[in-house]
């Protein structure tokens, strides 16, 4: 296939991805190394590093407009990135050492999680006025949500719990090349008791720190390719950015329904690669 | 039972920290805006001196060495190579949420607050340290 062909299908199936990914909150990150290495038979090695780049490219187009809402806790972002960034050193040291086949079962796996996580909903947006945990006291991690009525405070709770699945999130992002998104937005949501607003918000705010990092091993290792990355990252970033436009408008319930079912074909389909031994 | 001081506090520390977050959105922007005219056109160039080679991905061979680090990029990028202005793009946008924790560490520092210039400190060590280096 001649590199203009390739970057033009590249890039449309990454225009879709990316746009999926942000109507459905899911992020594009997650199904672009499946496309990649599933139907245009990529080396997981650059598919990982060209997804990657094109997650920071999201992570930070997008941050410009969550932050100007208020909601994102940047204590708390900052404090979970030495979490993240940890993780994703560690998770591209790895790399090297895990076989392709047990990080395509490994894919599998967090794709499942992740439609379950889809399906399953949130928490809602109570707020939290339990006591906090002593260490969101001495790091001054308990904030405020702006609301119509004012600002509600907030307490943050278990601390060293959320920070543990922080580094996991972080290995998991450069070992897969993905944004751990939901991995982030459970642990600040569900253990550290944070307002769903604030989590995803904070979420999306530290998912370009912990992908920056295992980019940035990676350039070294050869795995970011310009021929591959450029339409990747162009295409979900173009995606995103119209998926952000039109999210007022979508019918979010039946495009999660359908993303959903992607991700689930994908899933099986990276286990059944990895069973077989190797994409 | 509520410490009302503390929470004012606490409020009132929100509110400063709003102001950063607004700026720290605003560089993140530009940053990829940048990163993104920089790999378009290092793209273009690409397409219009090899769009008809052919290329597959499905071995590894890793990328030539001359774009795997920092200085190698840009050495290549300033004599003009479209692939290294491509990788200069995505160079860029690597550094991007980097500049955003050194801007947080800056307004750390102007705050005063001696244990978050630290966590910050950590975080932007890390960073510099696999993108320079590698490991």
């Amino acid at each position: 296939m001649s590199l203009t062909l390739f970057a033009a299908l590249i890039g449309a199936g990454s225009f879709f991805a990316g746009l999926l990914g942000a109507l459905t909150g899911l992020g594009g990150g997650i199904v672009v190394v499946p496309m990649l290495t599933l139907i245009f038979h990529v080396d997981l090695r650059y598919a990982v590093g060209a997804s990657l780049v094109s997650v920071i490219a999201t992570s930070s187009g997008s941050a410009a407009a969550y932050v100007r809402q208020g909601f994102v806790n940047l204590r708390v972002g900052v404090f979970l990135e030495v979490a993240t960034v940890i993780g994703a050193v560690v998770g591209a040291m790895l790399a090297g050492m895990i076989s392709t086949h047990a990080l395509s079962l490994l894919f599998g796996l967090v794709l499942l999680y992740t439609a379950y996580r889809s399906l399953r909903g949130h928490g809602g947006d109570d707020v939290h006025d339990a006591p906090p945990h002593p260490l969101a006291v001495r790091l001054r991690l308990n904030s405020s949500l702006p609301t119509p009525a004012g600002p509600q405070p907030y307490t943050v709770q278990h601390v060293p719990q959320g920070f543990l699945m922080m580094l996991l999130a972080g290995v998991l992002s450069a070992l897969l090349g993905i944004g751990s998104g939901v991995l982030k937005v459970l642990a600040m949501d569900h253990l550290m008791k944070l307002p769903f607003k604030v989590s995803t918000t904070t979420s999306n705010f530290m998912i370009g720190v912990t992908a920056a990092a295992s980019a940035g091993v990676y350039l070294h290792r050869g795995y970011i390719d310009p021929a591959l990355a450029f339409p990747v990252m162009l295409g979900v970033l173009a995606g995103a950015l119209l998926g952000a436009r039109l999210l007022a408008r979508a019918n979010v319930r039946w495009l999660r329904i359908i993303f959903t079912a992607v991700v689930v074909v994908m899933a099986i389909e990276m286990l059944s690669k990895g069973a077989r031994g190797g994409v | 039972m509520k410490p009302t001081h503390d929470v004012a506090t606490a409020h009132e520390l929100g509110e400063m920290d709003r102001r950063i977050e607004y700026a720290i959105g605003r560089l993140l922007r530009i940053g990829v805006i940048v990163a993104a005219i920089v790999t378009l056109a290092g793209a273009t160039a690409l397409l219009a001196h090899a769009g008809d080679t052919p290329v597959s991905f499905s071995t590894f061979h890793g990328v030539e060495p001359a774009l795997l680090t920092v200085t190698g990029i840009l050495r290549a990028a300033a004599n003009g190579n479209s692939r290294a202005i491509v990788e200069l793009g995505l160079l860029l946008l690597i550094a991007t949420p980097i500049a955003r924790v050194a801007a947080t560490m800056v307004a750390f520092i102007w705050q005063r607050d001696a244990t978050y210039v630290v966590v910050s400190g950590i975080v932007l060590g890390m960073l510099l340290y696999g993108l320079l280096f590698g490991t």
